[in-house]
């Protein structure tokens, strides 16, 4: 199951990079939402991977070893979230630049020959 | 009282001073008189105590973990040293009440000012290094808002500039200084420091530490080679110059000296640093003090010259000349106040300061040219002046030193020079402005000034006649306790007397003065039309600093144009090699795959990433020229990696995820409709021969880096995964989540309670991101040829003819009927379900942020399938309220820990029993989550309508082109709410 989670990051990664360097906005939106998946599996896999046991505890003295590790899901939580709102503002200032420039170039302009 | 007090109440009267309304003159000389009588008082009734203790401290702790407090110290010089500034600001309020017009902002000078005084007490009464570095910058700060107190004009905000730049860069050399010192001596106090003296002159690192404070204190105190900005902050106000550029913040360069005197001098490197910076200084300054045409020019330089006479005398390594020192800073701060103080009021009552212009005013100013007189007197030395006291003290003191005989004959000379320079600029100062024949083309009729303008002059004009006639009665104590709280054991003895009989400094007076007096008369002639100065006219510090500044642009610029680009893409390329470098640093020996046994292989995940992949790679090679297909891929590998979620024992995680990622389709299938339409015929078509090969190779270089970067990251996860997870703080999170959070979803009580205060941020984040978006699309202005309906749309409209959507019609019409329908019952649906996470997330996967994307999702379904216009007809949903409401719970349930004494964001809980509801379990966390569910609401609402709303604008536009009364009628439909668009 590692080999598959871990070759999935890196097609994600693999296909986000790829995107990010690539001329047009939409491109790039893309590519971010991604590299977010790519990203956020990484960090929650370093809390490794475990099934059936999710940390939802029901004793008072519950034993660490039986629950998945917490902190990198409130971690991951947290930067779902974030990168909702990060790409809601890049579309945004997609859109705006788009309207300004007439382009949807990541400069702002279309490349100059060389 | 506390000396803190003395720090605390400038700043407090400068706050209220700004608040106060622009024309509020006489509140705003009221408030900061009060606060400079009072420091007077404040400081004054501390005498006895630092007399008789030696040392006053009064520490406010403020981070105490990190061994950091505002720590106060008053010794006997420091108590002088604030005496003199209350006492001075005291005087210079007064003063400037009648300087200042009454169309100036008055109360903005006096919030500065009041700060000013603030940052100067701090320094002066500082009693931890770094404390003082930062008063100092303080001042360097509240100087240039000063200077460019009247910032209409481009001398004063030049003046400023320059004056902020030098001190402030002399400032941080300061606070390295300080770090080093610190360093050496292992703390940070001043008394530890004072006291380690020894220990930092055998440092190593002495050198550098002295050469960094020199460099703060010859800045400050406009020494050479940095005197040049002293004469360009003449263009501040009058009272500004009596205040910081004679008496105060210029002496807080010579203040830092003599504080840290006992540690730093004493070395050979001590006396050529500041000996000769000082000597310089003094007769260079002197020198073009003479051929000044601006009566506050000719004042400017005098100080620069008497600030290099007190840095020579701290230079020269003598207790006696430290002494001579201390006493000169009061008997300058006295004699020049007062002066600067005549300047201004001949300005003020003539309209100029040009000594070419001015002449007899004698006559029509007699107080004002008697008050100058004796203080100009004074500043010449004079016998029975005060002047004329430490002038003694200094000529006596050069003879003293020992050494080469360059220096034993040298040093006399020069300081007879400067004598002679000092009597023939006092003179010409005196006789030009106030005798010889009235000056006829003045801008105004000359007469005296009020008499309340007066009263602070003549009363620095006493101090100057009585301590000169009578120093050891006056100043005798104070001096001595300053002296003393400086030198301690090693305080030698001194007299402090007129006569001293006649000896050789009194000579060396007697020479200057005739000669001074020749030199004016000689000068005569030549003086009248200069306006340069012989011999070093050349030697402009104005001109090397602007020189230097633009030098530093121009190769700033050359760097820029080098090492940097606009064009995104380079940028993410070197970001992308950049931290695969540095990943590699501790990997580069490679990292094998560990020996953990992974979890059994299940078909079932690898189908499901099979097709993850797919769409990942299909949404890369799709992105340009489908936008669509590319949206729904990329959401194909959102689901996926929500369902590894699932699988791997994250449901929160996986909640989360699929609720985002439906908002995030909708977000970005809303922007679609603005993006150019791109077709790869005609992208392919416009392409050269050339740039085609240059995209392909550019194609196949970034199909390599991703391809390295994901097989990077894959193998460095694979290796991870298959290790024994280390142990980390995960266990005290599950152990103490019941206990302490009350909540049996760890991740939950993780969320809004152990890490609550991170939680609070990132809303705060998601809701001005939010506004943000509403903002920018304001102004948006769609690019032209998008505004034209969709083909699509265009064809469905020409078979049944543009309909403006009708807002009451119970339901939409035509097709969405039924989806309409479904919508609508679907709201209160899906507002329980909401809800239903909401609750139950502190113990179940579910939570504020589920819960409110999915009521923002149900609220966008409307807008989807009725349209923006027909949903905001009964809609009555204000996301800015949502966001504030959000924003105050949290806060709220934060703050309510401060009822119960427990510090931000603790959780209060209440257990108990209700009558026909039965047990209840009420948190303060729940209000918490209720905040992040009404902020998550209206934050995603607000971005999506605002988005929407776009679409609103350009259908309305093409409507209005096409039937322009329906368009109006359909505007005024519209309820007038406070939509994205108002």
């Amino acid at each position: 199951m590692e080999i598959v989670y871990a070759l999935a990051i890196g097609v994600l990664t693999g296909s986000g990079v790829w995107l990010l360097l690539r001329p047009r906005t939409f491109q790039v939106i893309i590519g971010f939402s991604l590299l977010s998946y790519a990203v956020n599996l990484f960090i929650f896999g370093m809390g490794r991977l475990a099934v059936h046991l999710p940390p939802i505890i029901a004793t008072l003295d519950p034993d660490p070893s039986l629950f998945d590790d917490p902190v990198p899901q409130a971690l991951v939580l947290t930067a779902i979230v974030i990168s909702f709102a990060t790409t809601a503002l890049f579309l945004v200032v997609l859109l705006a630049s788009r309207g300004l420039t007439g382009t949807d170039h990541v400069d702002g302009e279309e490349e100059p020959e060389p | 009282m506390s000396p803190i007090w003395i720090v605390i109440l400038p700043f407090a009267g400068s706050l209220c001073a700004a608040f106060l309304p622009s024309h509020a003159r006489n509140a705003a000389v009221w408030l900061a008189g009060a606060v400079a009588v009072a420091c007077v008082t404040l400081t004054f009734q501390l005498y006895p105590q630092v007399a008789s203790e030696g040392v006053v401290r009064a520490v406010l702790p403020w981070v105490p973990e990190l061994g950091l407090d505002f720590t106060f110290r008053v010794d006997g010089f420091a108590w002088l040293f604030a005496m003199l500034v209350s006492v001075m600001g005291a005087l210079v309020i007064l003063y400037a009440r009648y300087y200042m017009a009454a169309q100036d902002p008055v109360p903005r000078f006096f919030a500065f000012f009041l700060a000013f005084m603030g940052a100067m007490l701090g320094v002066v009464l500082s009693g931890n290094l770094i404390q003082l570095v930062v008063f100092w910058e303080l001042t360097s700060l509240t100087s240039f808002m000063l200077i460019a107190y009247w910032y209409h004009r481009v001398d004063a905000r030049r003046g400023a500039r320059m004056a902020l730049t030098v001190t402030a860069a002399g400032g941080l050399c300061l606070l390295a200084g300080m770090l080093i010192l610190g360093h050496i001596v292992g703390s940070y106090d001043l008394d530890v420091v004072l006291a380690s003296g020894d220990l930092i002159r055998a440092d190593v690192w002495y050198l550098p530490a002295l050469v960094l404070v020199a460099l703060g204190a010859l800045t400050k105190s406009a020494q050479f080679p940095f005197h040049f900005w002293l004469p360009h902050a003449m263009a501040a106000p009058t009272p500004v110059s009596v205040y910081l550029h004679s008496a105060t913040m210029v002496k807080a360069g010579v203040f830092l000296l003599v504080r840290l005197w006992p540690v730093l001098a004493g070395t050979q490197a001590w006396f050529w640093i500041i000996g000769t910076s000082g000597l310089i200084t003094l007769v260079l300054g002197a020198y073009a003090a003479i051929f000044q045409r601006d009566m506050k020019g000719v004042l400017a330089y005098s100080t620069i010259s008497h600030l290099g006479l007190i840095t020579l005398l701290l230079g020269l390594n003598s207790s006696l000349a430290l002494i001579a020192a201390i006493f000169h800073i009061m008997n300058h701060a006295t004699f020049k106040a007062s002066l600067f103080m005549a300047a201004g009021m001949v300005d003020h009552e003539t309209g100029t300061r040009d000594l070419t212009r001015l002449s007899g005013l004698y006559r029509a100013m007699p107080i004002t040219a008697t008050l100058a007189m004796v203080a100009a007197a004074s500043m010449a030395g004079v016998p029975l002046l005060n002047g004329f006291l430490s002038k003694e003290m200094f000529f006596a003191e050069t003879m003293f030193v020992s050494g080469h005989a360059v220096t034993r004959i040298g040093l006399p000379v020069l300081a007879v020079i400067w004598g002679i320079f000092s009597v023939a600029y006092s003179l010409r100062f005196i006789l030009q402005v106030f005798f010889g024949p009235p000056a006829q083309d003045l801008p105004r009729k000359p007469h005296e000034p009020p008499r309340w303008m007066l009263l602070p002059s003549a009363l620095l004009v006493l101090a100057c006649l009585v301590v000169g006639m009578f120093p050891a009665a006056t100043m005798g104590p104070f001096l001595d306790t300053a002296a003393r709280s400086v030198l301690g054991a090693y305080m030698p003895s001194y007299s402090l007397a007129v006569w001293h009989g006649l000896n050789l400094p009194l000579v060396m007076s007697l020479v200057a003065m005739v000669v001074g007096t020749g030199l004016y008369l000689a000068l005569g002639k030549y003086q009248q039309g200069a306006a340069v100065v012989p011999l070093i006219n050349r030697f402009d510090g104005r001109r090397l600093f602007e020189f230097t500044i633009q030098k530093l642009d121009g190769v700033a610029a050359w760097l820029m144009r080098w090492l940097s680009t606009e064009r995104l893409q380079v940028q993410l390329l070197l970001l992308i090699c950049a931290v695969f470098a540095i990943a590699l640093i501790p990997l580069h020996k490679g990292l094998p795959a560990g020996n953990m046994a992974g979890s059994a292989f299940q078909p079932a995940f690898a189908l499901l990433w099979l097709v993850g992949a797919a769409c990942a790679i299909g949404a890369a090679t799709q992105a340009k020229y489908h936008r669509l297909a590319a949206l729904s891929l990329a959401g194909g590998a959102g689901l996926a990696t929500a369902m590894t979620f699932v699988w791997f024992s994250a449901p929160d995680l996986a909640l989360t995820q699929l609720v985002v990622e439906v908002v995030t389709v909708v977000l970005i299938l809303l922007g679609l409709r603005w993006l150019p339409p791109r077709y790869a015929w005609i992208d392919d078509a416009l392409d050269s021969f050339g740039a085609r090969v240059r995209a392909r190779s550019r194609r196949l270089r970034d199909l390599a880096l991703a391809s390295i970067a994901g097989a990077s990251l894959a193998m460095l996860s694979y290796a991870v995964l298959t290790r024994q997870a280390g142990k980390g703080i995960s266990h005290f999170f599950i152990e103490n989540s019941l206990p302490l959070g009350g909540g049996s979803n760890v991740i939950n009580v993780i969320l809004v309670d152990f890490r609550g205060f991170d939680t609070l941020g990132e809303i705060t984040v998601v809701g001005i991101v939010a506004l943000t978006v509403f903002a920018l699309l304001r102004r948006f202005r769609p690019a032209p040829e998008s505004m034209e309906p969709p083909q699509q749309q265009r064809e469905q409209d020409a078979q049944t003819g543009i309909a403006a959507p009708d807002p009451h019609a119970p339901l939409p019409p035509g097709p969405m009927m039924v989806p309409g329908t479904l919508v609508q019952l679907l709201l209160p649906v899906a507002g329980m379900v909401s809800v239903f996470f909401l609750l139950r997330g502190h113990n179940e996967p579910g939570g504020g942020f589920v819960g409110g994307l999915i009521m923002a999702t149900a609220i966008i379904l409307q807008y989807l399938v009725g349209g923006t216009a027909w949903a905001e007809s009964r809609t009555r949903i204000r996301p800015h309220y949502w966001i504030g409401a959000g924003l105050l719970c949290a806060a709220g349930a934060g703050l309510s820990a401060w009822v119960a004494t427990r510090p931000f964001l603790s959780a209060l809980a209440w257990h108990g029993t209700l009558p026909v509801i039965g047990e209840l379990h009420l948190s303060t966390v729940l209000l918490f989550d209720l905040g992040v569910y009404f902020l998550v609401i209206g934050s995603t609402v607000l971005i999506l309508v605002a988005l929407a709303h776009q679409s609103l604008r350009a259908h309305r536009k093409s409507a209005a082109q096409a039937r322009p009364e329906a368009a109006t009628v359909s505007v005024a439909a519209l309820p007038a709410q406070a939509g994205p668009e108002a």
